[in-house]
């Protein structure tokens, strides 16, 4: 269960004008800008469900998703994931959840795979032969036994996400953050990822909160979408009842999605 | 009674068992730039000679001249400077740790159930053994090998040769302790560059890795001697060669002790400091 209510979190970014004098002028007083990331963002997400986080880029996605994992600690607001508060049990809630940013890596560069996965088992300090069950069970999952003594930067991109996703779910969390999980890859590897994200909600419950630019994944995957925008809750329901609204009849899928924000101001 | 032992002893391990297999890790990874360990072998047997010949020039072809160490230790010093410099330097850092504080990966390293300053103390105590055991011994032997007054000599007893294993580590150690703050600055700075240079490049000067703190003048050496710098790689070196032995040797240990205590403790604060105003950037 995640339940945000009334998040607001802001940052100061300092204002640049053009210009040498300006540039001196800022050295000795600087003058800035407050931006609203996420301006009062509430929602509950039952467990076991997949719910798809759509919004254009700027829109308060990740700043939200830091929040709830306990990185940032927002200015107002109350939240809850798996029954912690994030940023006050960081490192309790750490054990509950598993993340993928689909744009940056958690294994390491240098060294054959199962040596990354082998430090995350120490790092969450896993039981080996609870360690050895779930990673044969992911390792089978996700088809990464071929490459699965290579190092990390000899495998293509569809490899890595996959064994970025077996990465993140090594220490057998109830809620998965996936953060554009299918970015830059190839349709092969779009399919099996999301046949995998499917399996591990269906199989074990496994609650997930899926962003993504790529409305496929989300029609793949979920009919439950919530839609942020400028740091606030623009929609939350299904995908089906928008499909169905008048304007969006026949409409592909990334037009109706592009309508939304058209709709709301985006 | 055992059976608590057993139980704190396993407890402990839990403990540990991040750093110690983060450690390891870095170490196998490390190993495997030996490219880079082979021109760092060439460029610091080069650098060594440069200085060695520099020295002897200075010394005038006297071995020993009143009011300063003896040319044999400063010949040995530039050798255990040349084949340990990489346990001791402050410019080299994890260009990684870097990247991930600059453009925020950090993130991922964030939703670790671990305390992350040990986890990064440890990465780059990890890194300075590993590139120095790629390239200390071929040093040393070329150095052994060459003939006096430009070779290297060994320590005047075991007992000497010892001690200074144990206070290189710990010069390493304090070393580590130290570049931790260069990535507590680049929390704040945000710059790749910026906090690595500044202490990199005031310590390799008061670290006596530009000139050997001996033969500095004694204001600047007593001055020193109140800093954790001097213990970095001097005190290493200069107990290799006898210079600094017995009791002597004994408490200026109890210090480098001190000092890695000293800087894990405020390190630790201050990297717990800039975590609470850290935005992780991006979107």
């Amino acid at each position: 269960m995640i339940t945000l209510n009334g998040i607001r979190k802001s940052f100061k970014v300092a204002k640049r004008k053009p210009g040498a004098k300006a540039a001196l002028a800022a050295m000795f007083h600087r003058e800035y800008n407050i931006v609203n990331a996420v301006d009062g963002v509430s929602f509950d997400i039952p467990d076991g469900e997949i719910v798809g986080y759509i919004g254009p880029n700027g829109a308060g996605k990740s700043t939200s998703i830091k929040v709830m994992s306990g990185i940032l600690i927002p200015d107002e607001g109350t939240c809850t994931v798996a029954g912690l508060t994030p940023w006050t049990d960081r490192k309790r809630l750490a054990r509950r959840i598993g993340a993928v940013f689909g744009q940056r890596t958690q294994l390491w560069w240098d060294v054959p795979i199962i040596d990354s996965f082998d430090l995350l088992r120490d790092i969450y300090r896993t039981p080996q032969d609870e360690y050895k069950r779930s990673r044969d069970r992911l390792v089978d999952a996700l088809d990464i036994g071929a490459f699965i003594n290579t190092p990390l930067r000899q495998v293509s991109l569809g490899q890595r996400m996959r064994a970025e996703l077996a990465a993140s779910l090594l220490h057998s969390p109830d809620i998965l953050f996936l953060d554009e999980p299918t970015i830059g890859l190839d349709a092969v590897s779009k399919l099996a990822v999301r046949q995998f994200i499917r399996e591990i909600n269906a199989e074990r419950g496994v609650t997930v909160l899926l962003t993504t630019h790529d409305m496929h994944d989300i029609e793949a995957l979920t009919d439950h979408i919530i839609l942020i925008g400028k740091g606030r809750i623009l929609y939350n329901g299904t995908m089906s009842a928008v499909k169905s609204s008048k304007t969006a009849e026949g409409l592909p899928v990334e037009e109706i999605v592009a309508g939304l924000y058209k709709e709301h101001g985006l | 009674m055992s059976a608590v032992k057993t139980r704190t002893m396993s407890t402990i391990k839990d403990i540990v068992r991040p750093y110690v297999s983060m450690f390891r890790i870095q170490f196998i990874g490390q190993l495997q730039y030996r490219a880079a360990a082979w021109a760092g072998i060439s460029t610091q047997f080069f650098f060594g000679f440069v200085f060695v010949m520099m020295y002897s020039a200075f010394y005038g072809g006297e071995a020993v001249v009143v009011g300063v160490p003896s040319l044999q230790m400063i010949i040995s010093y530039q050798w255990l400077k040349q084949a340990f410099l990489m346990m001791v330097v402050l410019w080299s850092q994890d260009s990684d740790l870097l990247n991930q504080i600059v453009s925020g990966h950090v993130a991922y390293s964030l939703c670790r159930p671990v305390d992350l300053y040990s986890l990064w103390a440890s990465r780059l105590f990890a890194n300075r053994v590993a590139r120095c055991a790629l390239r200390f011994a071929p040093v040393l032997i070329l150095a052994f090998l060459l003939p006096a007054p430009y070779g290297m000599i060994p320590p005047p007893n075991f007992g000497s040769g010892l001690l200074f294993i144990v206070s290189l580590l710990l010069g390493s150690l304090v070393a580590v302790g130290m570049s931790m703050f260069v990535y507590v600055l680049t929390f704040v700075t945000m710059s790749r560059e910026g906090a690595r240079l500044l202490i990199g490049a005031s310590a390799d000067f008061a670290t006596g890795l530009i000139i050997p703190i001996p033969l500095m003048p004694d204001w600047l050496q007593r001055a020193l001697a109140l800093t954790p710098f001097p213990y970095v790689a001097d005190l290493p070196f200069r107990i290799y060669a006898g210079d600094i032995a017995g009791a002597a040797a004994g408490a200026a240990m109890g210090v480098q002790a001190f000092w890695v205590i000293t800087l894990g403790i405020t390190g630790w604060l201050a990297f717990r400091a800039v975590l609470r105003r850290t935005v992780v950037q991006g979107g």
